[in-house]
């Protein structure tokens, strides 16, 4: 059986840079992801990049803004090693062909972005994380000696060894129904978040934290799983998101009364105070009945000059236009916040490895943590890449000290034995899409802005109640073809285990931090949780808990206002 | 709630050889999208084939056709997809110019990407990179975001005639690919690329000026005007012949209205086919004979005009060759313009065409109809 030094899961920014870093190590390396590669969520990311090559800025002053915007959960060696390595990891990007923005020099040219101290956010228009994201696709059908690529696979389950260590996956092919063994030496998760456990969501339909909960499953911790971040701008239709650099550029938020709200909230840095505050603010003044009747604010791009709007937010005129009817050039859109990023996941070190022998994560699939309670606009590109490359470089290291895996084909009969049971269940049970809503509306609810012990209570009912309904989910495709039934069922036991990281999670943290906003413990508590929570699975069915000091280097923990 | 009809193309080679229609009813409000109404679909009924993902038009996964036009079904509005049906039923049927796989899933690995596998999809370097960033002209980059704004959905692919009646035609989404290197200054094999496309027999010259991929494509990348950018970065900056007689046909009927002032065709098919001695030229004429009988039986071809050269008068014509002529740089005739009222509608000069004058920045076809609200495309 051919076995491949990298396994990469998942084809994103992250899998995408770990898979590049691997080849060009000399690892033979198979990159699994159940999208085309240019369908993965990355192409979505639309301000830009941070990275401190802006004139008189340095690397500590984006590791300190990183770290206040944490809320001082971020670990600042992982920072401090971001940010270090920011400027040459865009620079290679340019040098890939990314064709960033310029100034009138024919430098890279930075916007301003939120809760930065200066312009530090590297951009092409608004369509800098699909910009990345086909170069990088570009790079990968340039290695194609090295790069074999499973496109359209669904990963359905990971491999262990006889000592405990990752060996490799099982994928279904989802063009035809076929089940393969995927061993391999070092395998590394890049599936992205899991926005669908919640609704509304910024996030496609394709992240239901496939890896989160791959890794979950065989006793990988999992950490910060309670930080949601909800972004402050998406449309109330399906939450479609309009960019942080909307507000770069210069946009106001309004409410109804026509006030600049953010005032009374972040007098210092206005709408462009951390992303957590910013949503806050904006459901505290449209809880206090001055927003809009549809339940938002405005956001007023009609300041920035039409035509930098046109060159430099083309997306968003384009979205405005077609998914609400607006000319966002000549009068405000209404929005509201949206769940919209996982900061938690599967805890890793600096070199993107896990707690299991073989196994890695990288980007929004891991936790190192670098975003702690709240993520910085721009990081999440930057996390993508620099912890992309570090992952594959070291897996394919590791590859080179570490004989083949042999794994028991015994596991891909009982894998096809599973999903035979799937296609032969009868009607009669729940249908996929009431229990995705009744998840996602519940988390919404119970697990998003707003949490208080009471509401995490119900929403851990829910989400172990779901977990029993959708061992019987009624499916109608049985055949082979693109049977996008049965990939809904695996999709959904994944973001309800994802879910119930959360909802435990949260319920453990009694404190308010960042994206984790306790009604009934509305202060921050330094004394009692710095400290990351991290939630595993030992095996009982019930989560275990374990607490993990937060690294401080430079930056002492202060009270944080904008 | 409105009430529509979906009526979709359905094909499950498993189950049945044949594709076949279904209508089904959908409750939504006007304003969500076609993918919405086949997503509802899908809940009453999973066995509904269709790739989707991001609901924002941005990762190019639903490309279908809504009442015979391509584009994405998150795309679609369903109020105005029923209002443009001929029947008030929304038609949604897979893309076109690539095998159907199942429903609305068509095989873009066999087609797309192999086209985009044909232009070397990738950065070409030739020497050690730059310490920090290469120092480009802003514009450039901007003008490059315009091709690079493809998300490879299709869409264009879909409805290029050239490649209906032509599969090899490298085709719209591969050659506006291919201007994005051939644009880039960081490239170091322009000139090689331009070589290939014109030595391929397929290649740009192709391209038959329909604007059917210009009106498919949801992000503005304008294919076509790539194509047409293509052939003059070849033909003009680089010198390179192309050796198939869509280059030597376009030259030729310059210089024909040049020389004569006013179209004579019978020269012009000589000149497409490489002059009067060309041993190629030969077959083409016998294999337009009857047609020529035809035309001359009709009066509308006389016999004098294939002998005798009617020269006009030059009522100012060579002016415009002049003024043409005398120009340092090239103007970039915009063919297709999604302006407003209030935008100049200038030509843009090279490089900073399309994409960074305002008028042509924000993608023209809008999700309704394909088309810009405010303003039709301008065809010349």
């Amino acid at each position: 059986m051919n076995v491949h030094d990298v396994l990469i899961i998942g084809a994103g920014l992250a899998g995408q840079r770990a898979a590049l870093a691997a080849a060009e190590a000399g690892a033979s390396v198979a990159i699994v992801s159940k999208v085309h590669p240019v369908r993965s969520h990355s192409v979505a990311a639309a301000g830009g990049i941070n990275a401190s090559l802006g004139a008189g800025d340095s690397w500590e002053e984006h590791a300190g803004d990183t770290v206040k915007g944490s809320d001082y959960l971020g670990d600042q060696d992982a920072i401090e090693l971001m940010c270090t390595e920011a400027p040459g990891e865009i620079v290679h990007m340019e040098h890939l062909g990314v064709p960033f923005h310029r100034d009138e020099h024919g430098r890279l040219s930075m916007r301003p972005f939120g809760a930065t101290s200066r312009p530090r956010t590297c951009y092409v228009a608004d369509i800098t994380g699909q910009a990345i994201l086909h170069v990088l696709y570009e790079q990968l059908l340039g290695h194609r000696e090295r790069i074999e690529r499973f496109e359209e696979w669904f990963v359905t389950r990971l491999l262990l060894d006889d000592e405990g260590a990752c060996a490799g996956c099982i994928a279904r092919d989802v063009r035809g129904g076929d089940l393969r063994l995927l061993p391999a030496k070092s395998t590394i998760l890049a599936t992205g978040g899991a926005g669908q456990c919640y609704r509304p969501t910024t996030n496609a339909s394709i992240c239901t934290g496939d890896g989160i909960a791959l890794a979950y499953r065989i006793g990988a911790p999992l950490m910060d799983m309670e930080m949601i971040q909800y972004h402050p701008t998406t449309l109330p239709v399906a939450g479609i998101l309009i960019t942080e650099g909307a507000r770069g550029e210069g946009a106001h938020l309004l409410n109804a009364q026509g006030e600049r709200f953010m005032e009374r909230y972040a007098p210092a840095k206005m709408e462009l105070a951390s992303r957590d505050v910013v949503a806050r603010a904006e459901q505290t003044e449209i809880e206090a009945g001055r927003g809009f009747p549809d339940g938002t604010v405005a956001l007023d791009i009609t300041k920035v000059p039409r035509r930098r709007t046109i060159e430099a937010l083309r997306e968003i005129v384009n979205i405005g236009r077609d998914f609400a009817g607006v000319d966002i050039t000549r009068e405000p859109i209404h929005v509201r916040p949206s769940m919209h990023y996982t900061m938690g996941g599967v805890r890793v070190d600096t070199d993107g490895a896990t707690s299991i022998s073989g196994l890695y994560a990288a980007g929004e699939t891991a936790c190192l943590s670098v975003h702690g309670a709240n993520r910085l606009g721009g990081n999440s590109l930057l996390d993508t890449l620099v912890f992309g490359r570090r992952a594959g470089a070291h897996a394919a290291r590791r590859a080179y000290e570490t004989a083949a895996p042999t794994v028991a084909e015994a596991a891909l009969a009982d894998e096809e034995g599973r999903i035979e049971a799937i296609v032969a269940r009868g009607p009669g049970g729940r249908r996929l899409p009431s229990m995705r809503e009744e998840l996602g509306r519940t988390m919404h609810a119970h697990g998003g802005m707003a949490r208080d012990a009471e509401g995490l209570r119900t929403a851990h009912e829910t989400v172990l109640r779901l977990k029993e309904e959708a061992g019987n989910v009624s499916i109608d495709d049985r055949g082979r073809l693109f049977n996008h039934d049965i990939l809904g069922v695996l999709e959904l036991e994944n973001t309800i285990d994802v879910a119930e990281a959360i909802v435990v999670s949260a319920k453990e943290r009694s404190e308010s931090r960042g994206g984790h906003f306790r009604t009934d413990f509305p202060e921050r508590d330094d004394g009692t949780w710095l400290r990351h929570i991290a939630v595993w699975s030992d095996g009982t069915g019930v989560p275990a808990i374990t607490h993990h000091p937060v690294t401080v280097t430079r930056w002492p923990v202060q009270a944080r206002s904008y | 709630m409105a009430q529509y009809t979906l009526r979709l193309r359905r094909f499950s080679p498993e189950t049945r050889p044949e594709p076949w229609w279904e209508e089904v009813p959908i409750d939504l409000d006007p304003h969500r999208s076609v993918l919405d109404a086949i997503l509802d679909a899908r809940d009453r009924d999973g066995t509904i084939g269709i790739r989707y993902s991001c609901r924002a038009a941005i990762c190019g996964s639903c490309g279908v056709r809504v009442n015979g036009r391509p584009g994405l079904a998150c795309h679609r509005q369903l109020g105005e997809a029923a209002q443009s049906s001929r029947d008030g039923v929304i038609t949604v049927e897979p893309m076109g110019n690539m095998p159907v796989l199942k429903d609305l899933i068509v095989d873009m690995d066999a087609v797309h990407w192999a086209k985009i596998g044909q232009v070397r999809p990738w950065l070409v370097v030739d020497r050690p990179a730059p310490e920090r960033e290469h120092l480009v002209p802003h514009e450039t980059m901007v003008d490059l975001t315009q091709s690079m704004a493809c998300i490879q959905c299709g869409a264009c692919v879909s409805d290029c005639l050239s490649m209906e009646v032509d599969p090899p035609f490298v085709g719209p989404a591969a050659l506006a690919k291919a201007y994005r290197f051939v644009a880039d200054p960081r490239d170091a094999a322009s000139r090689e690329r331009l070589e290939d496309l014109s030595d391929n027999p397929h290649g740009l010259y192709d391209c038959t000026h329909c604007f059917n991929c210009i009106d498919a494509c949801p992000k503005g990348v304008a294919p076509m005007d790539q194509i047409m950018r293509l052939r003059r970065t070849a033909g003009s900056d680089h010198g390179i012949e192309d050796p198939n007689n869509g280059q030597r046909h376009a030259r030729g009927l310059v210089d024909n209205v040049r020389r004569n002032r006013l179209l004579d065709e019978t020269e012009l098919l000589a000149a497409s086919y490489g002059g009067r001695l060309n041993p190629r030229l030969l077959p083409v004429v016998l294999s337009s004979l009857p047609a020529l009988v035809v035309a001359l039986a009709r009066g509308k071809v006389k016999v004098g005009d294939l002998v005798r050269l009617r020269r006009r008068r030059d009522g100012g014509l060579r002016r415009y060759f002049e003024i043409v002529e005398g120009r340092s740089e090239r103007i970039e005739l915009k063919l297709y313009v999604s302006g407003r009222e209030d935008d100049p509608g200038s030509p843009a000069k090279t490089p900073t065409a399309a994409g960074t004058s305002e008028d042509a920045a924000p993608s023209a076809p809008g999700s309704d109809a394909g088309r810009p609200r405010s303003g039709t495309p301008r065809r010349s």
